[in-house]
């Protein structure tokens, strides 16, 4: 068990900058996600922890001790691969074994910390098995059966759920969180799966090109992003984006989305928007949990306005609507008994208390 | 009947072009079949002529006595067994035999690591050039290995003089032309296991070692542990066929000692061929050949058994 703290770790191949100078501070028994777009760094930034890639600039250290130099077998990790990396030739209780094995465990030792961990994992009667015998999701026990018995100081998961079908996925992410909620070992789990990130994390690690957009609760992530990268990829659908205008109108602020639709803005944000006043390449950002239908009652911050609806995609237990404003394409969730049918008008509500006014400029949630 | 319907599987479209017209497909396959047995003809004619006839003439021939009139059943087999020089044959076949494919496995798969750490372009510069003694036919450059041994000409024996030793009789002493000609087998044969110990060596996926470095393995413990189970197959097949050919070697034996010094350095093949051809004891050379059949057999046998295992193996 250990903290994990990485100081402006940079990695280079060649010339492709990988990794582009990460600060983080992994606290002891932390769950910690890496989450981010294909490419942008997530494996190499754990495989950098692992000690199988090397670091080209910056300090990793593994609780208290910097191991930029240790080899990955000194480090005294454990790590969960995407295709699990189960050895062919060895079956289950030898695959689960073999680090232990290398250490020179006393046999009965073994036997009872594999035959612990295969009853955590619910894998027992698959001990005889070789890997070529199991199922996705009974493989992938078996790779994290294989970093449990070790008890390492930190585990690594390089997207382990990736391979297997949606129901198995979610299955075994519950699967994760309770191992870790009984072994309390210090984790980092990288996916590029928000659910996955948001479901599983203590804290989430939002990266993009290499740097670290945002850290911060699942929570904390949703409502209050601090760049827009960061809201529109937490949250599915996906954060609206819409371009406006921030006016300033017998003393108080409007939205303006196009000539027809404007919205006040709210009392409290008042004096935070004041200094952006018709200013350009500004973003109101609305979840579409945000835009609904309308209510007989009416909450502060809530405005009804009309539009034409373009599509629309029943859920079941929710109908997904879309429409444009100046060319934009807006979503919103309203009740399936709702009656919205497309090319018809609606009457939506927009709930400007869980608005972000972005500048598209530098990115930044203002 | 299953022979024509096979065919009639491998060339789909016409077979379910004609399973429309039902009746005549029976009619269609019986025809195939005909068609295939015709068509392999000349290879049956060939193999059966120039493998299947010349072994049992050569088993009928090592039955008869030296002038090839009278039969004599296994006397010849008996006497060879009793003398001194045959049993020579024995002992140095298998010495030949076992050492070189030990050394070439060893080798081989040293190199084949050394290769395998190399990247990229590089990696297929080397390669070609390793190959090289393997791809020359080997009469010739055991030719030019017999001008490097000559005890007073050659460049070996020249340059160990100019660093101040004494010339070395290679091919001269029963134990150094046994060394030598094991040496030139070696030489020969070692690019082979390099080859298909890299080929093996880069089906072993990176990750089993990164698994196995993260779960506290040392280089060493890898090699033992995954390299060398992941490559058992491929190791012992390609043991067991060299085994094979290096067991059968006539080459390297006639042009560089002809089983000089003193017989010492004779294999089945060669012996068969000095007794046979050059004393002029065909049936005698028969049967001294045809003592290589039980063992060749047998280790045919294996590396069948393996190679149908492997690939089933592969297959699931
Ligand atoms: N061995 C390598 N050589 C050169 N470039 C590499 C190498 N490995 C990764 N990269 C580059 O480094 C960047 C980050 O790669 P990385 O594998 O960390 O992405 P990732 O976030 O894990 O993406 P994914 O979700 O697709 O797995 C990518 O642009 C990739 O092309
Ligand atoms: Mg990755």
């Amino acid at each position: 068990m250990a903290q994990v703290t990485l100081r402006k770790v940079v990695k280079k191949y060649d010339e492709v900058l990988a990794v582009r100078g990460i600060d983080l501070d992994i606290v002891d028994k932390e769950f910690i996600v890496l989450v981010g777009p294909s490419g942008c760094g997530k494996s190499t930034t754990l495989r950098m922890i692992a000690g199988l890639e090397e670091i080209s600039d910056g300090d990793i250290a593994i609780g208290g001790d910097v191991v930029n130099d240790v080899p990955p077998k000194d480090r005294d990790i454990a790590m969960v691969f995407q295709n699990y990396a189960l050895y062919p030739h060895m079956n289950v209780y030898e695959n689960m074994s073999f680090g232990l094995k290398l250490k020179r465990t006393p046999k009965d030792e073994i036997e009872r910390r594999v035959k612990q961990a295969a009853q955590i994992l619910d894998i027992t009667e698959l001990l005889d098995r070789k890997p070529k015998q199991l199922s996705g999701g009974q493989r992938q026990r078996v790779a994290m059966g294989r970093a449990i018995v070790r008890d390492p100081k930190v585990f690594l998961f390089d997207e382990p759920l990736s391979n297997l079908d949606a129901k198995l996925r979610v299955q075994m992410r519950t699967e994760i969180k309770k191992v870790h909620q009984k072994v309390r070992t210090t984790t980092v789990y990288v996916t590029h799966d928000q659910v996955e990130a948001m479901t599983l994390a203590d804290r989430v690690v939002v990266m993009n090109a290499g740097l670290i957009e945002q850290v911060g609760s699942p929570n904390d992530l949703y409502h209050s992003p601090a760049t827009k990268f960061v809201a529109g990829f937490i949250g599915s659908p996906a954060m609206n984006f819409i371009a406006c205008r921030v006016e300033q109108a017998a003393g108080a602020l409007r939205l303006r989305l196009s000539d027809t639709l404007s919205f006040p803005v709210p009392a409290d944000r008042t004096a935070r928007y004041t200094p952006h006043v018709g200013k350009p390449n500004l973003l109101l950002g609305l979840r579409p949990e945000h835009i609904i239908e309308t209510r007989p009652h009416i909450e502060p911050n809530q405005h009804d306005f009309e539009i034409l609806i373009d599509v629309v995609e029943p859920m079941g237990m929710e109908t997904l609507v879309y429409f444009t404003i100046e060319g934009t394409e807006v979503c919103g969730r309203v009740n399936p008994n709702a009656g919205a049918t497309a090319e018809k008008p609606m009457k939506l509500r927009a709930d400007l208390s869980n608005m972000h006014l972005i500048d598209d400029s530098t990115g930044k949630v203002l | 009947m299953a022979n024509g319907r096979t065919i009639a599987i491998g060339i789909g479209t016409e077979a379910s072009a004609a399973s429309r017209r039902a009746g005549s497909l029976k009619k269609l396959a019986r025809r195939r079949s005909t068609t295939a047995l015709l068509l392999c003809a000349p290879l049956i004619v060939l193999i059966v002529g120039l493998k299947l006839y010349p072994t049992f003439y050569a088993i009928f021939l090592s039955m008869l006595d030296r002038k090839m009139e009278h039969f004599v059943g296994l006397d010849n087999f008996a006497f060879l067994l009793t003398r001194p020089s045959f049993q020579l044959v024995i002992f140095q076949s298998c010495l030949f035999a076992i050492t070189a494919v030990v050394m070439k496995a060893v080798i081989g798969f040293i190199v084949a690591h050394l290769m395998h750490n190399i990247r990229g372009r590089n990696q297929r510069i080397w390669r070609g050039l390793l190959l090289v003694p393997w791809v020359i036919p080997l009469a010739l450059s055991t030719l030019t290995w017999w001008w490097l041994f000559d005890p007073s000409y050659s460049a070996l024996n020249w340059t160990l003089n100019w660093l101040g030793f004494e010339s070395i009789p290679f091919l001269g002493t029963t134990w150094n032309a046994r060394i030598a000609v094991i040496a030139v087998n070696v030489w020969f044969g070692a690019p082979f296991f390099m080859i298909m110990y890299l080929a093996a060596l880069k089906s072993v996926p990176e990750q089993l070692y990164e698994a196995a470095a993260i779960d506290g393995a040392t280089a060493w413990q890898k090699l033992r542990f995954i390299t060398l189970p992941m490559m058992r197959n491929i190791i012992l097949i390609t043991m067991l066929y060299s085994l094979i050919v290096t067991f059968a070697d006539f080459d390297i034996v006639r042009i560089l000692t002809n089983g000089g010094p003193q017989d010492s350095t004779h294999l089945f093949a060669t012996y068969a061929f000095n007794v046979g051809i050059e004393s002029g004891n065909i049936p005698r050379g028969a049967s001294v050949s045809l003592f290589m059949f039980p063992v060749l057999a047998t280790l045919a046998f294996f590396v069948l058994r393996d190679v149908l295992k492997r690939s089933r193996e592969v297959s699931t």
